[in-house]
């Protein structure tokens, strides 16, 4: 009996993801949850630019690529065309928190009923590591130099919180992939989400926290490290909303 | 209310036109001189099953329109100049994507927020730099209501035909004004789009909608491949009218609004004498050339009149091959041109050119 497969709709290719990324983990539990609801042949995903840019090739649903912050518009159009499709977008924090925050929110607030899988790592990944909206105070990057200062660069946005204060979001949770433990409970938020757009009740929303060790300057161990002690304080993991629980 | 005829302002008839050419979804944003559009679709759309959406800016709406034609619908969204520059990324996107999508664009007068009158100050964007890289856009101007009508459902059926963005270049004199207008029978919607993102049920490999390349050789044969599709709607698209061209010394040029007053200036120039005709270009791209060259033979001189600084114009040298003189008269900033000023005009091209 196979106890470990490649999820169906995962396609059968080499990644690009630098070693140690967390990004394929992330894709690889999008896919189970699509494989364990069996509706690949029933979803379109939308990827983002950045990292997981040619994310397209991953997926095994039919897939679109979206300009830069734009997918959440884009998955409006689709949703709106094609309401009986599952439909997700796969989105870093520069393309979901930066360029792309107006999209996200008024997508959020009308309740589109669709799912964000957000990428939070605390830096633009493809363009080489610079300062992203998720940026902690302090940290380095490409941009940042000298650390991030709030008193130049203001400071790092908390999406789920944002988003959970509109009524149109039905479901935001923050999780995170670094330990066997956390990475079950974001594969469970993941699902939630997907449920929460069966039953059509509105936006859903799952950060993820995860790593960049390229561009942290780490090994994929020390930025797992990184992750506990540094980013979970400053975004707490938990449900931030949740229509399903409220009575 | 099939084929009757009906009393209607551009905007109002050309989102019915829309809607009975089978459009599925319409996006817009607020802006004047198109917001009748976006007023009309919210009222009819959701009566017809369709999708109505008022986004919370244009670069939303063109990638509402670039998610829905993702997914094989006739899908549009209208604005004025500064949205449609918002919108310029989308159109990229969607024209490296080969989407077939709708955009209307009713000038008003620029640069900047400009003002809310009239312009045809797009023509460069339309037909040159719709957004970033290699492409190009179907662009129709209309010149009447009735063709407000007849040429979105033209759009709609060329962008699916040749699987391309098409634009509507209009301006706030066509959008407002008040003309009768006869609509056709719907066109054939039901266009095979086995390339879209529908879902793949389990039945075919997935779709992939993307404009994305990373071997430089690889995006040199997709653009080349588009380019080779754009020779084909150059050969078949063009269109114009040409009106008193046969024996005319002076050809006067100009679209949509415009050519509505040079055509008086024209039939006034007529009855005095001078032998002037008109060539109203109604896809301005492709641009057809055709129509200037075969005058240029027996024409003097041209005089090209546009709501603008000057932007056709350099189309119409590059079709006269610049054999003939080509003048130019021009108001902008809203401002329009009577059927006096041209005529005065024409009336000192013949002193001047027919010697
Ligand atoms: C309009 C536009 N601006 C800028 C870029 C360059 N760009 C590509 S990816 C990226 C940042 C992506 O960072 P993030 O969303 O955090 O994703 P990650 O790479 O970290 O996964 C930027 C700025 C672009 N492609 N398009
Ligand atoms: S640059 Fe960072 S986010 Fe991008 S693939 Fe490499 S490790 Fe992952």
């Amino acid at each position: 009996m196979a106890i470990y497969q490649k999820p169906h709709a995962l396609e059968d290719v080499s990644m690009h993801f630098c070693p140690g990324c967390t990004h394929g983990i992330v894709h690889r539990l999008v896919c189970e949850v699509i494989d364990e609801m069996g509706i690949e042949g029933d979803t379109i995903g939308i990827c983002p630019v950045g990292c997981s840019v040619v994310s397209y090739d991953y997926f095994g649903c039919d897939m679109i690529e979206a300009a830069h912050g734009r997918a959440p518009a884009v998955a409006t159009g689709v949703k709106r065309s094609r309401p009986d499709k599952f439909v997700f977008t796969y989105q870093g924090d520069g393309d979901l928190a930066a360029i792309g925050t107006c999209e996200t929110v008024h997508a959020a607030t009308r309740g589109e009923n669709i799912t964000i899988i957000f990428i939070n790592n605390t830096i633009y990944g493809m363009t080489g590591g610079q300062m992203a909206p998720t940026t902690l105070p302090g940290q380095v990057t490409q941009t940042t130099p000298f650390g991030r200062d709030p008193k130049v660069a203001g400071y790092p946005v908390r999406i789920c919180e944002m988003l959970s204060t509109l009524t149109g979001t039905a479901y935001a949770e923050r999780v995170a992939v670094d330990s066997p433990a956390h990475i079950n409970a974001a594969k469970k938020a993941i699902r939630k989400g997907f449920e929460v757009q069966k039953n059509e009740q509105g936006f859903s929303i799952i950060e993820v926290l995860s790593t960049c060790p390229t561009n942290w300057g780490m090994t994929p161990l020390e930025s797992m490290e990184r992750l506990r002690t540094e980013m979970i304080p400053y975004y707490p993991l938990g449900v931030y909303k949740d229509i399903t629980a409220e009575k | 209310m099939a084929n009757e005829r009906m009393l209607m302002k551009g905007n109002e008839a050309l989102a019915e036109a829309a809607v009975r050419a089978g459009c599925k979804c319409y996006f817009g944003y607020p802006i004047t001189p198109q917001t009748e559009i976006a007023a009309y679709m919210s009222k009819r759309m959701p009566k017809c099953g369709g999708v109505f959406l008022q986004a919370e800016s244009e670069i939303a709406a063109i990638n509402m329109v670039y998610g829905a034609a993702a997914t094989g619908v006739r899908a549009m969204t209208s604005s004025s100049s500064p949205g449609v520059s918002l919108k310029s990324e989308g159109i990229s996107y969607a024209a490296g994507c080969d989407l077939p999508c709708v955009i209307v664009n009713v000038q008003r007068a620029g640069p900047g927020l400009g003002g809310i009158q009239p312009a045809q100050n797009d023509y460069y964007l339309a037909t040159r730099a719709a957004g970033h890289g290699d492409f190009f856009l179907i662009v129709y101007a209309p010149s009447s209501v009735q063709e407000m009508a007849d040429y979105v459902v033209k759009a709609f059926d060329m962008a699916d035909k040749y699987r391309m963005p098409a634009m509507i270049l209009t301006d706030g004199v066509l959008g407002q004004m008040m003309e009768p207008v006869v609509f056709s029978d719907p066109s054939d919607s039901t266009v095979n789009k086995d390339w879209a993102a529908t879902g793949h049920k389990n039945e075919r490999k997935h779709n992939i909608i993307n404009s994305l390349y990373l071997q430089p050789e690889e995006l040199e044969k997709s653009n080349i491949a588009r380019y080779k599709k754009y020779d084909i709607v150059k050969a078949e698209l063009p269109e114009a009218e040409s009106y008193l061209t046969e024996d005319a010394d002076i050809i006067v040029t100009g679209y949509g609004a415009s050519a509505r007053i040079v055509r008086s200036a024209v039939n006034a120039a007529r009855a005095e004498g001078i032998k002037a005709g008109m060539i109203r270009p109604i896809t301005l791209w492709p641009f057809p050339a055709e129509a200037y060259a075969k005058t240029v033979d027996t024409c003097k001189a041209y005089l090209c009149v546009e709501l603008s600084m000057g932007q056709m114009i350099d189309d119409v040298k590059l079709a006269t091959s610049c054999r003939r003189p080509v003048r130019f008269f021009g108001r902008t900033g809203g401002v329009i041109h009577t059927p006096a000023e041209i005529l005065e005009q024409i009336r000192t091209i013949a002193k001047e050119e027919l010697k």
